[in-house]
């Protein structure tokens, strides 16, 4: 049997840890666009848009989102494709970040004060023309913080795709650990990895939550 | 798609989701019960305690929040047995989410203590009560009552968040469907059922901590 060097499990996790970087910017970067449609869509006027994105919300936010890969693995076979571990978790991580994501963005919106779509919509602007010039440019500045906070679960969030079989980093732990016997070393090395990656994130949504909260600066 | 669902097996395999239901319910309630005492108590440790506490509890809360609660399950099952520590897949799953909601709660609890006027301290000093007394006749009830929504929120996380638990085989409500996917082949159905009543469990629990919040914490008009 081949000895493994502390190094070997390192250089093993860090690979891995790759597939997890790339399917956390997926997932980020997916979410966000199918969010930002749903937030159009939910704080458009109209109903079926709102009841639609509530819905949707409510699903997502409600559920597992080990049960989403179930279901998003399980689910895209019915329709007769070999699903991959990667297509499922991509697609169930998209859903699930939207819609985390157009939650955070609506109360970014709704926190813009009432008095500014009326002064807007005085000065004869339509729905575009005021997200565009008054609503987004304020809401915008209050969301990067908890955005950036939300990348954090993101990225602990693809840590369950190694259930469905995606390998990444978690399951690079497990497998790791099957060669090694080294269990405590093994997840220690993982989770500090973890760490390494989400810990930057959360830092500079606190930092960037105190330079740019002005508006509730003297509570 | 030509896929005929089929949830026939529900006849014969119900026991087994009603016992994996259970399972989720008690890891909720001890978890919930025991991580939101680790809260409160790391919570007083960091916005209160002494000096040489506060950086252990932040370092804890860090640490907790910035890894996968599925990593922190298998680092207590399956790596801590190195170290001597040996316990039962419930034991872990229960510790797991107890530390978890710990260092969450602490975080969420902290706020609601800090938004504490000072002049609360002040007059539980007065009163000739130490800071710790103060803390606990005084601050601690509205300070839960401010930040019981967001708590609440978390709680239901954590449930949801419990379905990993099934990954060290506690038999919990993911890992009956686990098996009854195994045994009928029904994968999709399996999880979508799974699905649904921890939509059910999520909706139900959250009413039942908005209600457990009236009773908590009856009224106060003075602010």
């Amino acid at each position: 049997m081949d000895e493994f060097t502390t190094w070997d499990i390192l250089r093993n996790l860090l690979l891995a840890a790759r597939w997890t970087v790339l399917l956390s910017l997926v997932s980020f970067i997916g979410g966000g666009l199918v969010g930002a449609a749903l937030l159009f869509a939910r704080i458009g006027e109209g109903r079926i848009g709102p009841a639609f994105v509530k819905t949707y919300v409510e699903l997502f936010q409600g559920t597992p989102l080990l049960m989403q890969l179930f279901l998003a693995f399980f689910g895209l076979g019915l329709f007769g494709i070999d699903v991959p571990a990667w297509l499922a978790a991509g697609v169930a991580l998209i859903l699930w970040s939207a819609a985390f994501l157009t939650e955070i963005w609506r109360g970014c919106v709704e926190s813009v004060a009432r008095g500014q779509w009326e002064a807007s919509s005085s000065l004869g602007m339509g729905y575009l023309q005021q997200m565009r010039h008054v609503i987004l440019p304020q809401a915008l500045r209050i969301a990067v913080p908890p955005t950036v906070g939300f990348s954090v679960q993101v990225v602990k969030g693809t840590a369950l795709t190694s259930i469905i079989g995606f390998v990444e980093l978690s399951k690079a732990g497990t497998i790791v650990t099957n060669a090694t016997f080294e269990p405590f070393t093994v997840y220690g090395f993982v989770a500090l990895i973890y760490f390494c990656l989400c810990w930057p994130l959360s830092k500079s949504s606190q930092i960037l939550e105190r330079k740019l909260n002005v508006a509730h600066r003297n509570h | 798609m030509n896929y005929a669902f089929d949830y026939g097996w529900l006849f014969v395999y119900w026991p087994v989701l009603v016992k994996g239901i259970g399972i989720t319910l008690e890891l909720t309630l001890v978890g919930g019960v025991l991580g939101v005492a680790l809260g409160i108590a790391c919570a007083w440790a960091r916005a209160l305690g002494p000096g040489w506490l506060r950086p252990v509890v932040a370092t804890y809360v860090e640490l907790i929040r910035n890894t996968p609660f599925l990593i922190q399950l298998f680092f207590i099952f399956f790596g801590l047995p190195a170290l001597g520590v040996r316990m039962g897949e419930l034991e872990a799953a229960n510790l797991a989410m107890v530390i978890n909601l710990g260092a969450y709660g602490c975080e969420i609890i902290r706020a609601g203590i800090q938004a504490t006027p000072n002049g609360q301290f002040e007059a539980g000093a007065s009163l000739g009560m130490s800071r710790l007394q103060t803390f606990w006749h005084v601050v601690l009830i509205p300070a839960l009552q401010r930040i019981w929504p967001a708590l609440s929120s978390q709680i239901v996380i954590v449930m949801l968040g419990s379905a990993a638990v099934s990954q060290i085989a506690a038999e919990d409500l993911t890992f009956a469907a686990n098996f009854i996917q195994s045994r009928t082949f029904r994968a999709f159905e399996a999880y979508f059922v799974a699905t649904a009543i921890y939509l059910a469990l999520a909706i139900a629990l959250r009413q039942a901590l908005r209600g457990l919040g009236w009773t908590l914490f009856p009224k106060r008009t003075a602010r």
